[in-house]
């Protein structure tokens, strides 16, 4: 069986802070990690190699030229292949113009079973990528998995729901993107690490895919940031007054009005 | 100085380390127990076998990775190092002198975690005098009777086996009639005495073990008869940049709670951290412990490339044994009243540190061995 | 994709499962009326299903002009395939300006395939939705870096323009019983050998107690609850809020409650959308476990507490008399958000 896992190496937007005075991200400091619901999406596939025999497992990343420590980190979790697709052409894209490159490059690497992803990016937080790759491709998709079956060339999945999930079978090829409730994502070991730095990651650029330039990149994104800025800031708390009924009315109203309920 | 990989498992080592191990180690402390399932999880990380030959079901690692994970195991559980000794003490005997028999079976059996090792050289009448031991092996046909007393010895309560020096021959003169051998728990006559209370490092178990004529095979001699006092000494020369490397994580954990505590602890009107004193403690205490961090990455780098680092080795054991104590006082010391409370992490370490200027080869044996190298024997 | 211009009218799909629309299709409804009056344009819906006919009225009552129906068995549950087909089909034929959907499970994972087979972008979970007064185009907001960052999305030469938009943010439709209304059944092309994937199984659950880690809004108690029982009032309102219940040291340590509910330095740190500290002090120890919540809300007797420095929002008063009625207040909201 082969396996795709698509991977991303985002910063840790959860300890990004905001520069109070300027309104801007503070990104120094701030490491580049596996974006945590691809580290699902690779245990998936481990799982699956450690069940089974005869399964590869193969991890791609769209990035810029330091993915490949990411890329090393798949490796030294134990995936057998990992590539990197990087060039200033591809930079910029949106999800739409991100997932024409990555199923080109996919269709280039091979055949594959079962195509995994996370469910969104902590940078993007868009949830797109995974689908628009699957539409692509013209596989059927499969998102928010929380746990997979597999018999054969069935595969039975839950799909989670905001309230329970649905038990979904589909054949392969299909592609899955991976919630955290899915696994827990193991750790690199230290022969690992040896082993995946003692491994080539072929860097694909635009000119190794077959691909139309027209259909990637920053031109070619259907959606463009027309500005970005930062939330508001706290500003200090505020003591409600009156009565008690109207201390709990104006919290009420407050919670309301900034939508956080 | 570092390596692409040394800098991945770097990240591997804090993680885990600050994930699984940090939560624990209070508790770790406090108990004197080690939970297996953590046990289990160092050992799944293949850290207890980072420089253990592949042939031996190790990683066939270097000094430097082996160093990196001490420290970063050190800085949040001191105790938690005792759990990788098989890449240092219990490991370089058999890594060194063992032969193909031997190291198939303990240092494979340490490396896939169904074995725990420890070192015996330490008796009550023997610490920094090494030669003045005086268990016996008596050779008896195929075998070796030994007599003895070993004491303080890390592991000790739960390993299977031990590497035990002892005179074979009582009338050699000075060290040259003590062997080496690896004598198993489960053997008759060998029994381990009671834990140790100790000052620090709780979670790293350690007592006596008593060998009443205890039958040795011959095929469990290391190396050649004679020979015991050299593997000994080896042993520990390459080890010192192992607890050093403790020292250091130590240190740097200490260091590293200061900054966060006095961020956080507000007094007249302010942080403590925007009061002068604060930081120039901090700003002293942080160039040192650089120092200690570059004197033990330079031993583990020449030690790596083949070189010479006995001198640099004893170097950065002296002064990281030193250096956690001292920078361990100084913490606490900001974190004031606080400090002195086992709520806060600092309180286990300013009593961890003591230690490690004393156990393998205390700072005034570091200290003889700088000199001879300088002035020569 | 043709000419810009030939795209007209916004359309707002309308989520169903098993045949209750998911209410934040109203608030679509209700955000897609501003959008096609600013585009003066019509506001139609979007519904797919099996037996679906009757829940066009429901939709047109809340503003929908036009409502297309996309009805046929094979499309009784949601399916990727089947519901892509049957909406990208329907865009192409006839060709919407802008089309909405609710960030849910289903919306994030229909919309993204829909842009990929129409080949137009897609903006995620957005917050807001305006039309540019000179273009008439359609500003996308929406947080991203992990809500550290907004940034407004165009998307100026595809169409349609598409978002799924965040439930719970913007406002819901006024319901006008006399609303009247075009219903529009779409030709379907759909064979089951579309449909790659099977749904054997729908399960609904009540979620189990989450963890602290976890939560979205944590209950928490200190030693100025009094006694012991003060934690039942703070389980009633976790209750009403689907939240966890969260402790001081102090509340710990007196046997009140056990460790596991701990926040604070020798506790467990915690990021919820809101944190209520009911009765705690806001000891430093305390405030090392909960001061990166989104909202803190701190309620206390004395209006010197420290929690306060920390707090967005301040109540000073007695516990036994603000948490119940934060409790009554919150239930009412609820039920009201419920029937809306």
């Amino acid at each position: 069986m082969n396996i795709l896992v698509c991977a991303k190496q985002v910063p840790n937007t959860n300890e990004v802070k905001i520069d109070p005075v300027k309104g801007t991200l503070i990104r120094d400091g701030v490491e580049s990690i596996l974006n945590p619901d691809d580290a699902n999406a690779l245990e998936a596939a481990l799982k699956i190699k450690d069940s089974f025999e005869n399964v590869t497992v193969t991890v791609l990343s769209m990035g810029p030229p330091q993915a490949d420590v990411m890329l090393r980190e798949c490796l030294a979790m134990g995936a057998d292949e990992a590539i990197l697709l990087s060039d200033r052409a591809f930079g910029g894209a949106d999800t739409w113009a991100t997932s024409n490159t990555i199923s080109a490059a996919i269709k280039h690497a091979g055949n594959f079973d079962i195509i995994f992803a996370g469910r969104q990016a902590i940078d993007g937080d868009t949830a797109q990528v995974g689908p628009q790759i699957a539409e692509k491709l013209g596989i059927p998709q499969v998102t928010y998995v929380e746990h997979i079956e597999i018999d054969g060339d069935v595969i039975t999945v839950h799909r989670q729901l905001e309230n329970g999930y649905e038990e979904i079978e589909v054949k392969t090829p299909v592609l899955l993107t991976a919630v955290k409730e899915l696994n827990s994502p193991r750790y690199m070991n230290v022969k690992g690490i040896y082993d995946a730095y003692s491994k080539t990651v072929p860097v694909w650029g635009v000119e190794d895919l077959p691909i139309d330039r027209e259909t990637i990149g920053l031109k070619a994104s259907p959606t463009k940031v027309f500005r970005s800025f930062t939330p508001d800031p706290k500003g200090k708390g505020m003591m409600l007054e009156g009565t008690l009924k109207e201390k709990v009315g104006a919290l009420m109203d407050n919670l309301k009005l900034k939508h956080i309920i | 100085m570092f390596e692409e990989k040394h800098e991945l498992l770097r990240k591997l080592a804090r993680e885990f380390a600050a994930t699984e191990i940090a939560p624990l180690a209070q508790e770790i402390d406090q108990s004197g127990e080690y939970p297996e399932e953590l046990r289990r999880k160092i050992i799944a990380c293949k850290f207890n076998c980072i420089t253990i030959p592949e042939a031996y079901g190790g990683c066939g690692g270097d000094t430097r990775s082996n160093a990196i994970v001490t420290e970063e195991i050190g800085k949040v559980c001191a105790s938690s190092v005792s759990q990788i000794m098989p890449n240092s003490l219990s490991g370089a005997p058999l890594m060194m002198f063992g032969n193909e028999e031997q190291k198939q079976k303990y240092l494979r059996g340490m490396a896939e975690g169904t074995m725990i090792g420890s070192f015996g050289i330490t008796e009550p009448g023997a610490g920094s005098d090494t030669a003045s031991i005086t268990t016996t092996a008596e050779k008896d046909g195929d075998y070796y009777i030994l007599n003895g007393r070993k004491c303080f010895i890390t592991n000790g309560p739960v390993c299977d086996f031990i590497t035990v020096f002892a005179k074979t021959d009582t009338k050699a003169r000075g060290v040259s009639g003590i062997s080496a051998f690896i004598v198993e728990s489960g053997w008759e006559g060998f029994s381990k005495g009671k834990h140790e209370n100790k000052l620090g490092i709780c979670g790293s178990a350690t007592c006596d073990i008593v060998f009443e004529n205890v039958r040795v095979p011959k095929e469990n001699l290391l190396g050649r008869e004679g020979q015991g006092f050299k593997i000994c000494m080896a042993t520990l020369d390459s080890g010192r940049i192992t607890v050093a490397s403790q020292g250091l994580g130590i240190a740097q954990g200490a260091l590293e709670e200061a900054i966060k505590f006095t961020k956080e602890r507000v007094q007249f009107g302010r942080p403590i951290s925007k009061f002068q004193n604060t930081q120039f403690e901090i700003a002293d205490m942080a160039t040192k412990v650089q120092c200690g961090r570059l004197l033990v990455y330079d031993a583990a780098l020449k030690k790596d490339q083949g070189k010479p680092y006995s001198k640099e080795a004893a170097m950065a054991k002296y002064y990281c044994g030193e250096l956690c104590n001292e920078i361990a006082y100084r913490s606490l010391q900001l974190h004031g009243g606080y400090g002195f409370m086992k709520d806060y992490p600092i309180e286990r370490m300013y009593r961890d540190a003591r230690i490690v200027s004393i156990y393998e080869g205390t700072s005034e044996i570091q200290k003889i061995v700088i000199a001879g190298q300088i002035f020569g024997k | 994709m043709g000419n810009i211009n030939d795209y007209k009218d916004v359309w707002v799909y309308a989520e169903q499962r098993q045949g209750i629309i998911t209410s934040v299709v109203f608030e679509l409804l209700g955000e897609g009326r501003k959008i096609a009056n600013e585009t003066n344009s019509k506001l139609c819906a979007f519904l797919i299903g099996d037996h679906v006919d009757s829940l066009a009225k429901e939709l047109i009552e809340n503003g929908a002009q036009k409502v297309y129906i996309a009805q046929s068995p094979l499309l009784e549950k949601y399916t990727t395939d089947g519901y892509t087909k049957a909406l990208a089909d329907a865009i192409n034929q006839y060709k919407p300006e802008i089309v909405l959907y609710g960030a849910t499970h289903i919306g994030r994972d229909l919309a993204p395939r829909v842009a990929a087979r129409v080949n137009t972008g897609l903006t995620a979970d957005c917050t807001k939705l305006e039309i540019d007064p000179e273009e008439k185009k359609l500003m996308q907001t929406r947080p991203a870096f992990g809500g550290n960052l907004m940034a407004t999305i165009i998307c100026p030469n595809h169409r349609p323009q598409m978002s799924t938009v965040r439930p719970g943010v913007m406002d819901k439709a006024v319901r006008n019983p006399d609303n009247q209304g075009e219903i529009i059944k779409v030709a379907l092309q759909l064979d089951a050998s579309d449909i790659k994937t099977t749904v054997t199984k729908i399960v609904k659950h009540k979620k189990a107690m989450v963890s602290l880690t976890d939560a979205e809004y944590i209950i928490s108690g200190g030693k100025g609850l009094g006694s012991p029982d003060g934690f039942k009032m703070l389980h009633e309102l976790a209750d009403v809020l689907d939240g966890t219940v969260g402790a001081s040291r102090a509340a710990v340590d007196a046997g009140w409650i056990d460790h596991m509910n701990q926040v604070g330095q020798t506790g467990t740190t915690v990021k919820p959308k809101i944190y209520f500290a009911c009765g705690i002090s806001g000891a430093i120890q305390h405030l090392a476990g909960m001061s990166e919540s989104d909202i803190i809300i701190a309620i206390n007797k004395n209006p010197m507490a420290p929690i306060f420095e920390v707090a967005d929002y301040g109540i000073v008063g007695d516990l036994n008399e603000v948490v119940p009625m934060l409790i009554e207040t919150f239930k009412e909201y609820k039920a009201e958000k419920a029937l809306a």
